[in-house]
């Protein structure tokens, strides 16, 4: 009986003292934490997909709420209306967020591209580009194992039967974490509303990348040269647009049609209508 | 000295906790996904349950024995140290913001974990001195930090293999770690406390 009764103390003085003790502490090393921040965490998406440039949802949240140089049109995903509440809650001028979607510089399709070599590995780009420089004969296209569409965190992205990820404009986001893991950098972020895209990466000459590739670039110039606005450069073998231009200035893209090997494609993808978040 | 080496040598390898006692299995496995997290997470069990297992000695010498209680040893324990976690939580939280921000989510996970839990317990019934049972725990905590790293590097090395598609995941990790078990086995029978 005694026992018990001692062992009862024992029990609730270690109870009563280390329950004290905390409370005591709680006070004692309390930090004051904004409560804007949770506000404006609970306002953003939650992907912890990075686009912003921080850590994760909440690292960017305690950022735009205690730094003044931070803007509140960082979330990609978000677009729009999180950058409105963000700026709403923060008391900063929202400028709107540039809606971008990923597209995949290359047509290279199976039958397209010649191979090197027949790959049997892991079924990963990465690995793949490990042994030199992955299956293609072409250097610089998608190789096709999918690792943009493994790591795409709103699964955006399907691996289409003739080895090229296919996006889906309505669930990507344009948070950029398929540029960022692509070995062979063959994804790019396009504004939405881009007229053409050049839907090759290959570096190569004309005659080198005509033998990898039936669908390449191949550096002729002729749609830089039929350009009116001046919105195609041709840089290493490589056409590239600049779609700012084309959105500001083209109604009518004339290099679709100059393109010997299709190369250049008008992007059918509608623009995306923006869905409030809820 | 010869004495307190053996104890901390036979902590981190002979008697490892993770690869020979079997404890700390859930963060083991749960932690051990990359490299710097599982740095991280060695150094903050080392330092918690340096901590703890020091109050957990002078409680148990100085309050339990004198009162006869040492049938109560288990439950005051885990009392002590998920309170003690707390404490060191709000502490790292106002004095050291970078510790805590590298310990953060860490720390709250540790609170209840049979490791922590164990190493205070096996230096009381061994009845080992103050500066034995902090060298003792020092050392665990040092074992633990190289079974959690080298678990961590092997299953890095381990995402671009050919793993068969049903043991994909905590499977071969299981396997894994019964191997990394049995190669800690060879140490067995060196050192004999």
């Amino acid at each position: 009986m005694q026992t018990a009764l001692m062992v009862l103390v024992v029990m609730l003085l270690a109870g009563i003292v280390f329950g004290l003790i905390l409370a005591y502490a709680n006070k004692k090393f309390a930090v004051e934490v904004n409560p804007l921040i949770h506000l404006v965490e609970d306002a953003l998406p939650k992907g912890q997909c990075g686009a912003c440039g921080y850590a994760g949802c909440a690292a960017y949240a305690e950022a735009v709420v205690l730094n003044p140089d931070v803007p509140p049109n960082l979330c990609v995903p978000g677009k729009g209306p999180v950058a409105d509440i963000v700026g709403e809650l923060t008391g900063k001028a929202a400028p709107a967020v540039e809606p971008r979607i990923a597209h995949i510089k290359c047509a290279g399709s199976t039958e397209k591209a010649i191979a090197k070599y027949q790959y049997a590995g892991v079924e990963d780009c990465v690995a793949a580009n490990l042994l030199q420089g992955g299956q293609k004969s072409c250097q610089y296209g998608c190789l096709g194992f999918g690792t943009c569409v493994k790591n795409c965190p709103f699964g955006a992205m399907t691996l289409l039967p003739s080895g090229l990820p296919h996006v889906d404009p309505e669930k990507c986001t344009g948070c950029g974490k398929c540029e960022t893991v692509c070995p062979k950098n063959v994804i790019e972020m396009l504004p939405i509303g881009a007229k053409v895209s050049v839907n090759c990466n290959s570096k190569d000459k004309g005659a080198v990348a005509k033998k990898s590739c039936s669908a390449a670039c191949l550096g002729c110039g002729l749609c830089a040269k039929n350009c009116q606005h001046g919105a195609i450069k041709i840089a290493n073998n490589l056409a590239v647009v600049d779609p700012k231009i084309c959105i500001a200035n083209c109604d009518n893209p004339t290099c679709i049609a100059k393109c010997p090997t299709k190369a250049i494609e008008a992007v059918v993808k509608e623009p995306v209508v923006e869905k409030v978040a809820v | 000295m010869g004495e307190y080496l053996t104890l901390f040598i036979s902590a981190v390898i002979v008697n490892n906790f993770v690869l020979t006692r079997f404890l700390g299995l859930c963060i083991f496995f749960g932690v051990s996904k990359n490299l710097s997290a599982s740095l991280g997470m060695g150094m903050a069990v080392t330092a918690v349950i340096t901590l703890s297992s020091t109050l957990a000695w002078l409680v148990y010498n100085l309050v339990l024995v004198p009162l006869h209680l040492t049938f109560l040893t288990t439950v005051v324990f885990v009392v002590l140290i998920a309170s003690f976690v707390q404490l060191l939580e709000m502490v790292t939280k106002k004095c050291t913001p970078a510790l805590y921000n590298m310990w953060g989510i860490y720390l709250l996970l540790i609170a209840t974990n049979c490791v922590v839990l164990g190493v205070p317990l096996i230096n009381v019934e061994s009845n080992f001195s103050l500066g034995k049972s902090i060298v003792h725990t020092i050392g665990a905590g040092v074992g633990f930090g190289v079974a959690i790293v080298l678990m961590a590097s092997l299953r890095e090395k381990l995402r671009l293999a050919d793993v068969p598609k049903a043991l994909e995941g905590l499977g071969v990790a299981f396997i894994l770690a019964g191997m990394l078990a049995l190669s800690f086995l060879g140490f067995s029978g060196m050192i004999s406390i």
